[in-house]
């Protein structure tokens, strides 16, 4: 007999539709369980690890033991547990959906990754310890190397930033070191409109001017004005390529030659490598440094905001500028690690981090790698450029285009369908949350009004992107149709309605103390 | 190609709908002559063949625990409970972004808000951002953030600061006008390194920077270095970078520090060969606006329901672009939220004791060096690292050492050759360290060392 439905059977008299909502004892509401901060939950003096007893001993720090508290409560493991659980239930990530975050590059994270990741051979050995026994991370950082200076043409690769902006700032740091051993104090670095924030922040922190380089009407970088601003006074060119429109620089071997012309060097903002890795090589285009985002093209995963990697690869003209260190190997056929300069005839631009950089990030780029051989990182951008044209072309008659053409890796809208319909961009990605969908990117790029951003990547099957365009057409034709209302207060199913940001910038609460309003 | 879930039929059906015959037509924006390119890789390998191939060159390494292992120098080999991965594996944490859509990243959020208090508290400052790269480009950061505070050029970098935070420092300051100064490290006299920083102090200074413990392992009361940098206007900056020491020895918030940066590998992160690892920012309410790096604040709901969102991004590069306060786009997500299951696991009880078993372990391998003809222990004061003095090579004993099964420390050579201290090594334990693995030490040295 079974025991699904004991008590009154669930017809549709007793599960009518005039029930009212009710606030619950406990806060939860069903499997949406309200959590509190670990401050409020007042277990000052527990803790959830076991500690051997240590009788007193003359301790050695000074007369200098802690005497201020330290305000963390400790909990016991399974309320921790529960804790952590709860609130990862908050969230969305790739696993659970489609998460189309153009520029940014969210696609299926493999647990083989992380499986190899936590090798103790990778994962427990210290950064210090003698070369002599980590050979095999030396042999993954060459392999590693070997691989990315493979895929773009480009012979030397530099692997210890920490992020793509960290890249950046390594290759901008790179080119100036170029400069200067010529005697050369160029002052100028030309970034398109269209850059990402972090390209004239880093070229700011390099002690650069910054002189923006408007797009034309197609969405590429204005030939004419980049060669009418290039002088002896431009160092580089910053150029991000497919560029954050979605769109392949057609010019791209004319504008280097024009850079290579001034005496500049051209930078490539390798953010959206995975449009056209195995499809084209950086170094075949002219390329000077370019960063790969590890996290973004090799399937590191974000993480709710990190870490990144960003190995940057440097062409003929800037190899001798890496930083340092970098793995060499000795004549007797042993790896080594290059940590310090060796004398003042060395040009390497110095240490951008203390160790060897995000060797986690290695062992997980180079195992998705290795699975997908050189023939499926091709397919990868293919399939990557096909899913987003088909978005694009699923789309185009319901929302509107911002650029002809085919598009790589992300397609660009914009919102003048939503003109006169009184639903922003805004609105519009908050609907899309009730649709169990991360919104796109919106905003940016900031070349077009209102953009929205759809990268799908290559890990989403069609049935996958045929459901969210049915979404997105629904969301479109509502709008369209003047049924705003969806839109008006969204999203109406997440954990939160829309948070209030201005108040939070204008009152900034931090951090959690004891005497604040809960 | 088991990542890739399209199938011939559907991109076939794909390329139809868009109006094209072939993938290449997609393409044609690049110049076809560098169009599909000769590229000489190996072809894709199954999961079983990856797991090999990586397991052999994992298997070249020598695992810290596998042997008896004493290495420090800015990275430490804690116990991390099974629990703190497990949890960070779950996918609605690994697989999330930065949390840009709050109503749909709060549990990202709210671990954030968490971590920003748990630093804040345990550095002794007012506030925290929600982490960064590592120890050492925070270190760096900071200075330059001192530079935006005091608008002066000037940053003293003491003897104590570990020789790549200050290498770190220097290149990332190299093309702006900052004069850096850097110290001499002394193993011997921590007490002249820090009147040294003292002296050094004047109306030009932006900041100083000192470590504690220092990267010799000595720990010292820094409120005359605090007084000393107020008279004249200058900030304390204090680098920790063994984050357990916290559980122990007074905070620097207390000893007058006006930014704490550090490593936070230490609590809920492995050694992974130097990162990714957890830089950890602090400083004090006066100086919010001015911190680099991401931000959670708390607010509420269109309901009025407590949420956060990140918030005072006017500083940031999206938005302000060349004028942003650094380039610094991401932040240490998953290792901060490492960072903070340990910590509320331990809380400050565990926290207390676990350190207080660091330094009685860091007591113990002492009295045993004591014991050991030719080795000195140069330190009156540590935590759970301290150096030594040697007869021979340092570098050379510990390659030896090697070769017996004990990594035995770091060469300060390795940190800085340039600084003439060969016969100085370092020595770190934590609660892993067990009476055999120090036992197995002093006999290697006995037999080494003559």
């Amino acid at each position: 007999m079974s025991m699904n439905n004991q008590g009154r059977p669930t017809t549709a008299q007793n599960v009518g539709t005039s029930f009212q909502p009710f606030e619950s004892f406990s806060g939860h509401q069903g499997l949406r369980l309200a959590e509190p901060l670990i401050f409020e939950l007042d277990r000052a003096d527990t803790t959830g690890v076991d500690v051997p007893e240590v009788d007193d001993f003359e301790m050695a720090i000074g007369g200098l033991a802690r005497k201020t508290s330290i305000g963390c409560p400790g909990l016991p493991e399974p309320d921790a547990v529960r804790h952590y659980t709860r609130l990862s239930r908050l969230n969305y990530g790739i696993d659970m959906g489609v998460f189309p975050l153009g520029s940014c590059t969210m696609k299926h994270n493999p647990r083989l990754n992380e499986k190899m990741a936590r090798l103790p051979g990778f994962g427990d050995i210290h950064p210090l310890q003698p070369i002599s026994t980590v050979q095999g991370a030396l042999a993954l950082m060459g392999e590693l190397s070997h691989w990315l200076m493979t895929i773009t043409n480009m012979p030397a690769v530099a692997l210890s930033p920490k992020a793509g902006a960290h890249g950046e700032l390594c290759g901008v740091m790179a080119i100036r070191a170029a400069h200067e051993a010529r005697g050369d104090g160029r002052k100028t670095i030309l970034c398109p409109e269209s850059a990402h924030g972090t390209n004239p922040a880093t070229a700011a922190f390099c002690g650069y001017d910054v002189k923006s380089i408007p797009a034309k009407s197609n969405g590429r970088v204005d030939i004419d004005a980049l060669k009418a601003a290039l002088n002896e006074t431009v160092a580089a060119v910053m150029i991000t390529n497919p560029n954050t429109c979605g769109l392949f620089e057609t010019e791209v071997k004319e504008i280097a030659d024009a850079i290579h012309a001034a005496g500049a060097y051209f930078y490539c903002d390798g953010a959206n490598f995975n449009a056209i890795m195995g499809k084209a090589c950086p170094g075949d285009l002219g390329v000077d440094a370019m960063h790969f985002n590890l996290h973004k093209t090799f399937s590191t995963p974000h993480g709710g905001g990190g870490p990144g990697s960003g190995p940057v690869v440097f062409s003929d003209a800037l190899k001798d500028f890496a930083p340092m260190p970098y793995v060499v190997k000795e004549n007797d056929g042993s790896l080594n690690l290059k940590e310090w300069k060796a004398d003042s005839a060395d040009t390497s631009l110095g240490r951008l981090t203390a160790f060897h950089g995000q060797m986690g990030m290695y062992v997980r780029a180079l195992t998705y790698m290795l699975s997908h051989g050189g023939d499926g990182l091709k397919q990868a951008s293919e399939d990557a450029v096909l899913n987003a044209n088909y978005i694009k072309a699923s789309l185009m008659d319901v929302m509107s285009l911002s650029y002809e053409g085919p598009c790589m890796h992300e397609a660009l809208f914009d919102d003048r369908f939503l003109k006169d319909t009184g639903v922003t961009t805004l609105d519009f990605a908050k609907a899309m949350i009730d649709e169990g969908y991360h919104p796109m990117t919106m905003y940016f790029p900031l070349v077009v009004h209102g953009a929205m951003l759809i990268e799908p990547t290559e890990t989403e099957s069609k049935f996958n992107l045929d459901q969210f365009i049915r979404s997105m057409r629904g969301l479109a034709s509502t709008a369209k149709a003047g049924e705003t209302e969806r839109f008006e207060g969204a999203p109406y199913y997440a954990p939160r309605k829309r948070l209030d940001e201005t108040q939070a910038a204008r009152q900034p609460v931090l951090r959690y103390s004891n005497n604040q309003e809960a | 190609m088991r990542y890739l879930p399209l199938t011939t039929t559907d991109r076939q059906e794909m390329l139809a709908k868009i109006g094209v015959r072939h993938i290449d037509e997609l393409f044609k924006d690049v110049p076809a002559d560098c169009l599909n390119p000769d590229i000489d890789l190996p072809r894709h390998k199954t999961e079983l063949e990856v797991e090999r191939h990586m397991a052999r060159l994992a298997a070249k390494n020598v695992a810290a625990g596998s042997v008896p292992f004493f290495v420090g120098a800015g990275a430490y080999r804690h116990h991390v409970p099974a629990t703190v991965d497990h949890i960070i594996q779950r996918g609605e944490f690994l697989t999330a972004y930065t949390p840009y859509q709050p109503e749909i990243a709060q549990g990202t959020l709210q671990y954030i808000f968490e971590f920003q208090t748990q630093v804040a508290e345990l550095t002794g400052m007012d506030v925290a951002n929600a982490s960064m790269y590592d120890g050492s480009t925070a270190t760096a950061e900071a200075v330059m953030m001192a530079r935006r505070v005091t608008r002066r050029k000037k940053a003293v970098l003491a003897g104590s600061v570990h020789p790549h935070y200050r290498a770190v420092v220097e290149t990332t300051t190299q093309y702006t006008d900052d004069e850096i100064v850097v110290q001499k490290t002394l193993p011997e006299s921590p007490e002249a390194e820090l009147k040294a920083a003292i002296d050094a102090i004047d109306e030009t200074t932006s900041c100083v920077v000192f470590q504690n413990p220092g990267v010799c392992g000595h720990v010292l009361d820094l409120t005359p270095l605090a007084e000393a940098a107020h008279a004249n206007k200058a900030l304390l900056i204090v680098v920790v970078n063994e984050v357990f020491s916290l559980g122990l020895i007074e905070s620097p918030g207390a000893m007058g520090a006006d930014i704490v940066v550090g490593e936070a590998q230490s609590i809920g992160n492995g050694l992974n060969f130097g990162g990714p690892y957890l830089g950890i920012f602090a400083t004090n309410q006066k100086y919010v606006r001015q911190m680099p790096g991401r931000l959670c604040g708390q607010t509420v709901d269109a309901e009025g329901k407590r949420g956060f969102v990140l918030t005072l991004s006017t500083r940031e590069q999206h938005i302000r672009r060349e004028k942003a306060t650094s380039n610094i786009c991401t932040n240490s997500g998953l290792c901060s939220l490492a960072f903070t299951i340990h910590m509320t696991l331990m809380g400050e009880k565990g926290l207390r004791a676990l350190a207080k078993l660091n330094h009685k372990t860091a007591c113990d391998l002492r009295d045993a060096l004591n014991g050991v003809a030719g080795v000195e222990v140069v330190n009156q004061t540590f935590f759970n690292e301290f150096t030594v003095k040697l007869p021979v090579n340092a570098a050379g004993l510990v390659e030896a050492l090697a070769e017996k099964g004990i990594l035995a420390g770091v060469p300060f050579s390795r940190l800085d050759p340039t600084a003439g201290l060969e016969n100085y090594l370092m020595l770190a334990v934590t609660e892993t360290v067990t009476p055999d693995d120090i036992a197995a030490l002093v006999a290697a040295l006995e037999e080494t060392v003559k």
